[in-house]
């Protein structure tokens, strides 16, 4: 019997964020252009949501576009070469394959293959789940700099004439790369799932409706997709939610949650400097800085107004766009909080950038 | 236990806290929606602070049927009673 002694690797104490990168597609659609498909008004929405416009891709850019220029900002701005990432993980519900994955293309396209590359699917915690794992692998030792996407192209899943979530949704990209750091940058990850609310937000339909929906149009000649699945569903399936039980779950239970990730790090809200919660509605993030009782001196990220809701790209986009804006940010504590579809919700306090 | 009065000086209050309406202009015979203008956004807030003044649980498939002020005055009295 062999004595060797296994080899585990070393386990590094620290890991932060060393570089953010955003992408922002070309397209703006204003209120005025939703008011074309759902019958509301500028005003309207305005005062529902806090939006303005919402950012979305032309039809000749895909989402590996859109993670790549986010993510080529973030490597450059970490000052590595792509060929050093140790993992590649990209968050997204919008990957229109069910595999191969987005990462393992993105890892590719960007020269970092045969770096290990998984998607998450955590809808709008997507963001967090990504960090909460390269956290861990960076300081476990499994990886040196990890590359965490959150990308949606939610207009390939949109009904415009739907009005429980389509006019929200718009597209996007931000990245970061985590490595290992001399000073804590990255706080416990308070991370979970409710799948008693699955119904509460997703797509209407599954693939296999898709398909059945599909061979019956072939048939008839005309697709009934009303007989078959007992609704107005169209063949393709888009999102939909239950907007009222959203919110209050948005909002109370994740201010919960957010409180826990600050007493994980041991952080006050008055040792915040920003906030940069999910950005799915104005209403929520007002709601739960009340909640928090965050003081006047949080700078609170409100990307929203402009981009509308991105889903895993909201943070990593409204954090982009805080350190443009407030460049005396970097270096500060923010917490940020995502929360979606699943039901699922992570949260963390980091150093930024 | 509050009285139907007590609960709608109550819910009057949390309302003027949430959308600056009138207190008095809350009554009974009054539709959230149609009446007093609250979206269903501001009723999920009024909602969450009832339940908290109140010491009530209003379940989410429960808001959907509370239409008038009285609804859910009497919602919150059978929920306390």
């Amino acid at each position: 019997m062999s004595t060797a002694t296994l080899r585990q690797a070393p386990v590094h104490q620290h890991s932060r964020i060393l570089g953010i990168g955003a992408y922002r597609p070309s397209v703006y659609v204003t209120n005025d252009d939703v008011c074309q498909w759902i019958d509301s008004s500028d005003e309207w929405i305005r005062q529902r949501t806090g939006i303005v416009t919402r950012h979305r891709a032309p039809a000749d850019v895909d989402l590996i576009d859109m993670a790549e220029g986010a993510a080529q900002e973030a490597i450059a701005k970490a000052g590595i070469e792509a060929s050093q990432l140790g993992a590649v993980i990209v968050s997204t519900v919008t990957h229109p394959y069910a595999t191969p994955s987005a990462a393992a293309l993105l890892c590719d396209r960007l020269g970092a293959t045969p770096a290990p590359a998984y998607d998450i699917s955590a809808a709008c915690a997507g963001y967090c789940y990504g960090v909460a794992q390269a956290d861990a692998l960076v300081r476990s030792g499994a990886a040196e700099y990890v590359l965490v996407v959150g990308v949606e192209k939610l207009s390939d899943f949109i009904d415009n004439s739907e009005r429980s979530i389509s006019f929200l949704l718009g597209d996007g990209a931000g990245a970061v790369v985590v490595g290992r750091s001399e000073t804590p940058g990255i706080g416990p990850s308070v991370w979970g799932s409710d799948g008693s609310k699955w119904n509460t937000i997703g797509m209407t339909h599954s693939l296999l409706d898709v398909r059945d929906l599909s061979e019956e149009a072939e048939r008839d000649g005309a697709g009934n997709a009303a007989a078959v699945l007992g609704t107005e569903a169209k063949i393709w399936p888009t999102l939909r939610q239950d907007g009222q039980s959203v919110f209050r779950w948005a909002v109370w239970e994740m201010a919960k949650v957010a409180k826990r990730a600050l007493d994980a790090a041991g952080i006050e809200p008055e040792d915040l400097a920003a906030f940069v919660p999910h950005q799915a509605n104005m209403r929520i993030i007002d709601e739960m800085v009340k909640q928090l009782k965050l003081p006047e001196s949080v700078v609170v990220a409100r990307d929203i107004a402009d981009a509308g809701n991105t889903s895993a790209a909201s943070i990593p986009l409204a954090a982009h766009r805080l350190l443009q804006e407030n460049p005396e940010l970097s270096g500060k504590l923010a917490l940020q909080i995502g929360f979606g579809a699943g039901l699922v919700f992570g949260a963390q306090v980091i150093t930024l950038p | 236990m509050a009285s139907n009065e007590e609960i709608l000086a109550g819910l009057a209050e949390i309302i003027n806290e949430e959308t600056g309406l009138a207190p008095d202009a809350v009554q009974l015979d009054k539709s959230f929606t149609d009446d007093l203008d609250i979206d269903s956004i501001s009723m999920m807030t009024i909602v969450v602070n009832a339940e908290e003044k109140f010491g009530v649980r209003i379940p989410d498939e429960e808001v959907k049927n509370l239409s008038t002020v009285g609804d859910a005055v009497d919602f919150i009295a059978k929920a306390q009673a």
